[in-house]
């Protein structure tokens, strides 16, 4: 380590004496990730209605769009939130990446100490930083694609995505990443800035580990039970694969022959 | 009656010396009997009476107080005086610590680091010298407070949180656990004249509390047990109110 921090090159000098910019950014990145699980916790949920049934995520998709609002669907509005959530998602990654290893040594040295160490904390910073940098590109495209075609949302609309258009692979895969990144970024977060730390920090840090395994497997048992809704409705649907759905009630009644 | 029979440990260390020319690091095996009560300081020893003289490791005061015989036991940074064999294994590694300049052997000169980061953090009570009057009694403090800097002065300065950082071995500058703990204990001292701003001068970047990345290796390994995680994030909020008001800096 170099503790010398006589020498300064001119920057420094021109500098002045500090800089407000770290202390700026690492609460910037840890803002945008508070926003981003915040966001993602919600939005897994409200994805997750289709477990209940076809007309209930239906009701949610028509409530996104305006539909309870204004009278009618303007997916405009989804499009508008999809860019908010990119804009942030690359801001986030932007700071986040400084923390990455930025060499193979420094790679090599971390991944040994990680293995010699055997210490749980060390360990989910690592997956953390696996799963962020997976979502670079799962996490885009998903976004893009929300981005531009928000009106292909709905029970038939977007099972056809799943199945008939293969994005399942990718949702699976970015489905099992946001949330191990979301639910230890929460935890990581309360430690960080000492959040819900009480009288006793050490005791509350194994609770809040406790409620993020809790979080972490609610969450995936839920979100991958949605997936398989919509795999299943995909399946069925997918000789009429394109054609949008109708509420049970709003269906115009059968011609009786 | 019968008769426990002691546990043969096999203990393997990373030896090598770089002082010696064309020494190798290489591990050598160790076979000693186990004694009751036996901390890894006795195990040491034995070894170097009876198997190899030239084993070199550090020892001063047995008792976890001086902070010079720290090592990776099992792959885990603690000290060798206070760790019993018997909560180890039969087979035990032990390791120099990472990052210190190494003596040889399991002996590594955490001195000259600490003595450097004290230097680069001014870990000392900074007071006006025109003001200084060796005459006054010293002001009175409230015994909370007092109570509440002993706890963070309890630091020994051993190396543990610096072998069990992440941060660290990655990035050498970032000052650590130790350095951020003392900022924390000179700041809550109302003796140190320094201000919110000196402060975030020393540490307000990110090879200081900004660098750190909550990996918490610091605060788990701690043979201190000294409040790590809480007074680095203490000091976290507190380099941010700094950062976040001051206007006087350039902002690159």
């Amino acid at each position: 380590m170099r503790h010398d921090r006589e020498h300064k090159s001119v920057a420094a000098y021109l500098c002045g004496y500090i800089s407000h910019m770290p202390a700026r950014l690492d609460f910037l990145q840890s803002m945008t990730g508070l926003i981003l699980a915040l966001f993602i916790a919600a939005h897994l949920l409200f994805e997750a209605s289709i477990i209940i049934s076809k007309d209930a995520m239906y009701a949610v998709t028509r409530l996104f769009e305006g539909y309870y609002f204004f009278g009618e669907s303007y997916p405009g509005i989804i499009s508008f939130l999809a860019a908010a959530i990119f804009l942030l998602f690359i801001l986030h990654a932007m700071l986040a990446i400084r923390k990455f290893p930025s060499s193979y040594r420094q790679y090599q040295l971390f991944m040994s100490h990680m293995q010699h160490i055997e210490h749980g904390d060390t360990r989910l910073w690592f997956y953390q930083a696996i799963t962020g940098f997976m979502m670079f590109f799962l996490g885009s495209v998903h976004l893009y694609i929300m981005m531009t075609q928000s009106s292909d949302i709905g029970p038939y609309a977007s099972a056809d995505r799943i199945y008939s258009d293969w994005m399942w692979p990718l949702y699976l895969l970015l489905l099992i990443c946001v949330i191990l990144h979301a639910a230890i970024g929460l935890y990581r977060l309360a430690l960080k800035w000492g959040i819900f730390e009480g009288a006793r920090p050490k005791q509350r840090r194994k609770l809040l580990r406790k409620l993020m395994f809790i979080t972490l497997f609610v969450y995936l048992g839920i979100s991958l039970m949605s997936l398989g809704t919509y795999m299943v409705i995909g399946y069925q649907h997918s000789d009429r694969a394109g054609e949008r759905f109708i509420l049970s009630n709003e269906q115009p009644a059968e011609v009786q022959p | 009656m019968k008769i426990e029979t002691n546990r043969r440990l096999k203990i393997s260390i990373l030896r090598f010396d770089p002082h010696v020319k064309g020494d190798k690091p290489r591990m050598e095996t160790y076979e000693i009997e186990e004694a009751p009560g036996m901390t890894l300081f006795i195990a040491l020893n034995d070894i170097r009476q009876h198997h190899d003289a030239s084993l070199k490791f550090d020892f001063v005061c047995r008792a976890g107080i001086c902070g010079s015989c720290a090592m990776i036991i099992n792959g885990k940074p603690d000290l060798a005086c206070r760790t019993l064999t018997k909560k180890l294994p039969g087979e035990i590694t032990l390791a120099p610590l990472p990052v210190f300049e190494l003596i040889g052997d399991l002996s590594v000169f955490t001195g000259n680091w600490m003595r450097g980061l004290n230097e680069r953090l001014e870990a000392w009570i900074h007071e006006e010298e025109s003001e200084f009057n060796f005459n006054l009694l010293e002001e009175p403090m409230e015994p909370e407070l007092a109570d509440e800097i002993y706890e963070l002065d309890r630091c020994i300065e051993c190396g543990c949180c610096v072998a069990g950082c992440g941060t660290i071995q990655m990035r050498e500058e970032f000052v650590g656990a130790v350095g951020l703990n003392k900022i924390a204990r000179y700041q809550l001292d109302p003796r140190d004249k320094r201000s919110d701003k000196d402060y975030y001068d020393l540490i307000g970047d990110e090879d200081g509390v900004f660098g750190c990345m909550t990996l918490l290796g610091c605060e788990d390994v701690c043979p201190k047990n000294l409040p790590l995680q809480s007074k680095i994030a203490y000091l976290r909020r507190k380099m941010l109110t700094i950062g976040m008001k001051d206007k006087s800096g350039c902002g690159c």
